[in-house]
């Protein structure tokens, strides 16, 4: 698993990569109460806006920490938004993107090198 | 840059746990460990601890009540002794300077005033009233939710004869505190002026009750948000007049076309004209669709496509209680009330039906 700055998690199966956001992450935001996810096949660059995330609180985007195409998307936080502070690493991926270039993974941070971000 | 004011119970919001975020001037906890959403809805179910220290408290003569009504459309006057009334402060234009409260006390009439807005206000005035004076060693705390009556009448057994909108000076082991039976989150409850130094001892007791939890300033937001209550500097502001903020109630009869003391307060032509033949705009509740929030300043029209603007969100996001989101708005009046409007949030036009206020009906003990 690889770690962005901007709090994202990235999981590789092959050229194909589930992005998420760290717990930290989560726990920042507070309560989530709404996702607006893209749509399947779209074509992005890298840090483009592509999801956002409205908490109790505020709203924040997620960029596409890859240049690909969005392959999958998490339905389940349409209906259930509240899986980001509840299981953000898991159940809670926001999008499946296929890498044009699996080594742009490279770049980011291992957990070791996060977790010393975050402090 | 200047430097941020501290609450003299920062220690206290820091052991439960408090996120700070800069507010009007001050160093305030917008939520602790439970989270805004649990906080809110804490509040709503038991009693919910709110420091608002940052908020302007103001003391006039007894005898300043004719100068003040000269500066709100409010019946100050007859105000009855022990009792709060809610008021405005108003512009030549008939737009709104601020909001308060103003109480009438044995010796003196006791105002709260916005953080923000604290400065203005007492220059405001003090350039036609004498004797104003800033009260800088108290304190303010508020108690809310249905049990908080039950958690303060342990240490004050008085507040249990109060009644909405009643003010007392009670004893409590050598302080003085000043009570009122409001608040800002649509439930019963308290505010209680309390000397700086015994803040804390107060709070910690409080917060020692099972029912208290403390609650920041974003849950303080949501359950004004669900109770319709105006927030200065959104909801209220110099360009928007009572009558459009849907604060017709406020203006006493006394002070409207034909009460003994009609007018005379800053912008008067204006605001008693659009009580009598309408406002350009008006106040409605907005419930979006979908799940998706639409905050302040989200732009409003008639159409899913194409036409002019036709509103504004003047406070928006999610209601906790309702399990989704909210907003309050002010429309052209030629908006037709049952029509559906479009909030534009990211580029898209998103559906929000018109719907009345409060979101939540308020539980205030009259």
């Amino acid at each position: 698993m690889k770690f962005t700055e901007e709090h994202e998690w990235l999981r590789a199966d092959g050229d194909t990569v589930t992005v998420g956001i760290t717990e930290h992450a989560a726990t920042q935001l507070g309560d989530v109460v709404f996702v607006e996810l893209p749509e399947t096949g779209t074509t992005v660059v890298k840090d483009d806006e592509v999801v956002v995330i409205e908490s109790v609180k505020a709203a924040s985007d997620i960029m596409a920490p890859l240049d690909g195409e969005i392959v999958e998307v998490n339905e389940a936080l349409a209906d259930n938004p509240g899986l980001v502070n509840e299981d953000p690493l898991g159940e809670a991926w926001f999008f499946k993107i296929k890498a044009n270039d699996p080594s742009q993974m490279d770049g980011y941070m291992d957990e070791a090198a996060y977790n010393k971000m975050i402090g | 840059m200047t430097d941020l004011k501290q609450l003299p119970l920062r220690a206290v919001h820091a052991a439960h746990g408090a996120k700070f975020v800069p507010f009007a001037g001050f160093d305030m906890p917008v939520q602790y460990a439970a989270g805004v959403m649990a906080e809110h809805k804490h509040t709503r179910d038991k009693a919910g601890l709110f420091d608002v220290s940052h908020m302007g408290q103001v003391l006039l003569p007894l005898g300043a009540d004719a100068a003040l009504e000269r500066l709100v459309p409010v019946d100050v006057i007859g105000l009855k002794g022990g009792r709060q009334r809610y008021g405005l402060f108003t512009n030549d234009a008939g737009g709104v300077l601020d909001d308060l409260m103003i109480a009438r006390r044995a010796g003196d009439l006791f105002l709260v005033v916005n953080a923000a807005r604290r400065d203005h206000d007492i220059a405001h005035l003090r350039a036609t009233i004498d004797g104003v004076t800033e009260v800088t060693d108290r304190a303010l705390l508020a108690l809310q939710g249905p049990q908080a009556e039950a958690a303060l009448a342990r240490l004050l057994p008085e507040v249990t004869a109060m009644r909405f909108m009643d003010v007392a000076q009670i004893g409590w082991q050598g302080a003085e505190l000043w009570v009122s039976r409001s608040g800002y989150t649509g439930e019963d409850g308290f505010e209680i002026s309390v000397p700086t130094d015994r803040a804390e001892e107060i709070a910690s007791t409080l917060l020692a009750m099972e029912e208290v939890l403390p609650i920041g300033l974003g849950a303080r937001d949501s359950l004004r948000l669900e109770a319709g209550l105006h927030l200065y500097g959104q909801d209220l502001a110099e360009d928007i007049s009572p009558i459009e903020a849907g604060l017709t109630w406020a203006i006493n009869k006394i002070r409207r076309k034909g009460g003994a003391r009609e007018g005379g307060f800053p912008g008067a032509d204006r605001i008693l004209d659009e009580m009598e033949n309408g406002a350009p705009r008006r106040r409605v509740g907005l419930r979006p669709e979908g799940r998706a929030p639409m905050r302040a300043s989200v732009p409003l029209f008639a159409a899913p496509e194409g036409g002019a603007q036709v509103g504004v969100v003047t406070s928006g996001g999610f209601g906790p209680t309702l399990g989704a989101p909210i907003a309050m708005a002010l429309v052209d009046s030629a908006v037709p009330p049952g029509a559906t409007l479009y909030g534009e949030v990211r580029g898209k036009r998103l559906p929000a039906a018109q719907t009345g206020l409060p979101f939540y009906t308020p539980t205030y003990k009259r």
